[in-house]
């Protein structure tokens, strides 16, 4: 090993690395969501996708579901650090493979062409709840919700049908059941 | 009616109800509605600095040396800006700061205005929680809650940015209701069952270490005579951190000294063969840890801290208690009373290899350097002045670099809150403002500034700050003329290539004392340093000592880089030694 020239310790070995689903409840506050984001850059910790919206007018909350991947102990100080946040009202963390909870993403796709191939486009999409917002001679929008490598793939396979345009949101995601997460 | 008050009237009003006394500022254009308040409100006192930078590190120094949280007025724009590094230095060691900052006038925020920045952006990572207050009605609640934000849980620093034509305006004020001190207490989140586990882990140790931190000292004074009747009471090691001295009485035989890149051999040895590390109130800081994965290989680690995310975030712990250390302690010390009536007696027996082994590690005496009688030795500088001030009450501060280190390692603390250095970020620098702000908080006793000429530079202006107010501070400067810190890697480990870590034209620090207005001494010799320190500590103002050290001496002993605690770096006497005796160079 080279001689380290540096006041730091050398990095230790990778660990695996699990993906994760963060919901945080939050004040609905200005720079609220800058605090949240800021925190993820800031200590480095990735963000694959990011949803939010206000979930309840009369208290001023959000809801942020945030997509992650880290280790399981870069995991756990993400929930950490923002329970830290004055905002943050409460923290949930969901393993993507988690049978109990929803995930779901909505994508808005837009078809250019002939109706021949938009209609083979739409009959692919209609596995993924397909809605038709928009029809004109030319051209249809369609939404979809799937989970992400579902839209992922849409996205690809469809582009021989006259797919121009794409708009997607970050996952959102529920617990099945009765139960809440408090 | 009920009387309005105006948003500068409302600021005052919530740092009364506050008790607060003192405030650290400077005047600018976006607050001066506030200042044209202060002649109305003699019970807060208003020290004037020379940089916002000076206000941050003043207001650490009065924070630190109190316990109590430290006020910082600022305007907006390059005051907000320049209080920036004393901001995330109070965030990284944990002290609680008030910043209050003036803003343009709400209409103006967004156009660039003349000294706008957006303040509560750029503060955002490095204070607990900011504020842009938009709304006069929510000032006072703002101003209450960030005083809470600042002192409760892990303490640390907050701002509220407060619009200039938010200090005009008019509204009620709400005669503030003080919550009953809760700081530590609310964040308690532990069990009986954690208590009884630790307790049951310290009876079975045979290789124990107490390794303590900052949060001792952010604890209170009684967490401080806890620590030392619990560590009494087991009869175990105890080694403290940079930002723990003072927690645990420097010249007790309990006592391992400082751990660390520069800690003593005991020390870090001892946290690597331990079988039971309590770390209380300490972070697993990389300076502590060295190589990661090698640190403290064979023991069960208990983690006690105020901060749930400072649990698990470097090192894994096997028992993690989340509460205020106070409250901790005394619940073990109850536990081990009630159902180990015994511990010291069969602890003692069970431990005796243990300390045998430590004595071995202290016979090395890792602290020792070459002494000579030309030059002084910044080592020798130290031993003096803590000599010479030990039976006084006595407050340091220190800059960053060696003098930081051989401070830490060879002044002797024996109570909590006399120790005031920059830990976590290191700032160069930070020494001379806090010893302001500690002879503010504690006007009758000695404060000194163990300095060096490089760091000292940086915040050099508010020698006037002191020289205003008459504040007797000492600054007792190791001049080498280097940054010796920076020389000392270079030498180490790239090559002795000294690559601007020489500082040419350094000014004349006893004829700068005097332009200030105070006193400058300097001592050349061994001989006459004891004389010179007398000197200094008979000056009943403030005093720049220019201590002229060896220029080549280097901080040991010491862990390089990607090392773990059992492969130290020791001093030359050692290595000296060891070619006399040919025994134990492994270790070198």
């Amino acid at each position: 090993m080279p001689k380290s020239k540096s006041a730091y310790s050398v990095a230790g070995r990778k660990e695996k690395l699990d993906t994760h689903i963060i919901v945080v409840w939050v004040d609905n506050e200005a720079g609220v969501l800058a605090r949240v984001v800021g925190l993820f850059s800031g200590r480095g910790y990735n963000i694959e996708s990011l949803a939010v919206a206000e979930i309840d007018q009369k208290l001023n909350i959000s809801r942020i579901t945030i997509v992650t991947t880290g280790t399981p102990q870069v995991v756990d100080q993400i929930k950490l650090q923002l329970k830290k946040l004055v905002p943050v009202h409460k923290v949930a963390d969901f393993k993507r493979e988690d049978k109990n909870v929803i995930f779901k993403e909505m994508a808005l796709f837009k078809f250019v062409g002939t109706n021949g191939k938009i209609d083979k486009a739409i009959n692919a999409c209609k596995k993924y709840n397909a809605v038709i917002l928009d029809t004109t001679n030319r051209s249809k929008v369609v939404q979809i919700t799937a989970l992400r490598r579902e839209i992922d793939k849409m996205a690809n396979n469809l582009k021989k049908y006259g797919l121009i345009s794409i708009s997607r949101t970050g996952a959102v995601a529920m617990t099945r059941g009765e139960k809440v997460f408090k | 009616m009920p009387k309005l008050f105006s948003g500068a009237e409302i600021v005052f009003k919530c740092l009364e109800d506050q008790d607060v006394s003192h405030i650290f500022g400077y005047p600018g254009g976006a607050v001066l509605p506030i200042y044209d308040e202060l002649k109305n409100h003699n019970s807060v006192k208003h020290i004037l600095v020379r940089h916002e930078q000076g206000a941050g590190h003043a207001a650490e120094g009065y924070a630190r040396s109190t316990g109590k949280p430290g006020v910082v007025l600022v305007t907006s724009g390059p005051g907000a800006t320049n209080v920036v590094t004393a901001l995330t230095d109070a965030y990284m060691d944990s002290v609680p700061l008030v910043c209050i900052s003036g803003q343009v006038p709400t209409h103006l925020i967004g156009t660039d205005a003349f000294q706008e920045c957006d303040t509560t952006g750029i503060t955002r990572p490095c204070t607990k929680h900011n504020w842009l207050v938009k709304d006069i009605n929510d000032l006072a609640e703002v101003m209450h809650k960030a005083f809470e934000v600042a002192t409760t849980g892990r303490p640390g620093p907050v701002l509220v940015d407060i619009p200039k034509d938010i200090q005009f305006q008019k509204t009620l004020y709400k005669k503030f209701k003080r919550k009953s001190k809760s700081n530590g207490a609310s964040h308690n989140n532990f069990s009986q069952d954690n208590i009884d586990e630790l307790v049951d882990l310290m009876s079975k140790a045979t290789k124990p270490i107490f390794y303590t931190g900052g949060g001792v000292i952010n604890s209170g004074p009684k967490a401080s005579e806890l620590l030392r009747e619990l560590v009494y009471t087991t009869g175990f090691p105890i080694t403290t951190t940079l930002q723990g001295l003072g927690s645990f009485p420097g010249d007790d035989n309990q006592f391992l000294g400082m751990l660390g890149m520069h800690g003593t051999y005991e020390a870090n040895n001892a946290m690597y063969e331990c079988d039971l590390m309590i770390n209380i109130g300490a972070r697993f800081d990389d300076r502590i840890t060295g190589k990661i994965d090698e640190f403290s290989p064979k023991s069960k680690k208990v983690h006690i801290d105020i901060d749930p995310s400072s649990i698990n975030k470097n090192v894994k712990v096997d028992l993690a208690i989340v509460g205020d250390v106070k409250s901790v302690i005394t619940s073990t010390l109850k536990t081990l009373k009630k159902s180990k009536a015994n511990f010291i007696k069969s602890n003692k027996q069970k431990t005796s290899k243990w300390w045998e082994k430590i004595q071995k590690w202290r016979s090395k005496r890792s602290l020792d350097y070459i002494s000579s009688e030309e030059t002084i030795k910044p080592q020798y500088a130290i031993e003096r002045l803590y000599e010479l001030t030990k039976d006084k009450d006595t407050f340091i501060t220190t800059e960053v670099g060696q003098h930081q280190m051989w401070a830490a390692q060879h002044y002797k603390f024996n109570k909590p809150n006399r120790w005031m250095t920059s830990g976590g970020l290191g700032t160069m620098g930070y020494g001379l403002p806090a010893a302001v702000g500690v002879q503010i908080a504690h006007p009758q006793k000695l404060v000194i500034d163990i300095a060096g000429e490089a760091s000292v530079l940086m915040t050099m202006q508010e020698m006037s700050t002191a020289v205003q107010y008459s504040l007797p501070i000492k600054i007792f400067i190791l001049n080498n003329e280097y940054m010796g810190m920076v020389r000392q890697w270079q030498e180490l480990l790239h090559d002795k290539n000294y690559s601007e870590s020489y500082t040419a034209a350094l000014p004349d620090f006893v004829q700068m004392a005097e332009a200030y207005g105070c006193v400058g001494i300097r001592a050349k010799t061994p001989e006459e340093l004891d004389d010179k320190i007398i000197e200094m500590l008979n000056t009943d103002r403030p005093v720049i000592f220019d201590c002229l050290v060896d220029k080549q001496e280097n901080c040991f002993p010491m862990i390089p880089s990607g090392k773990p605690h059992n492969q130290m770096i020791l001093g030359p006497k050692d290595k000296k030694e060891n070619k006399i005796t040919g025994k134990g160079r492994t270790l070198v």
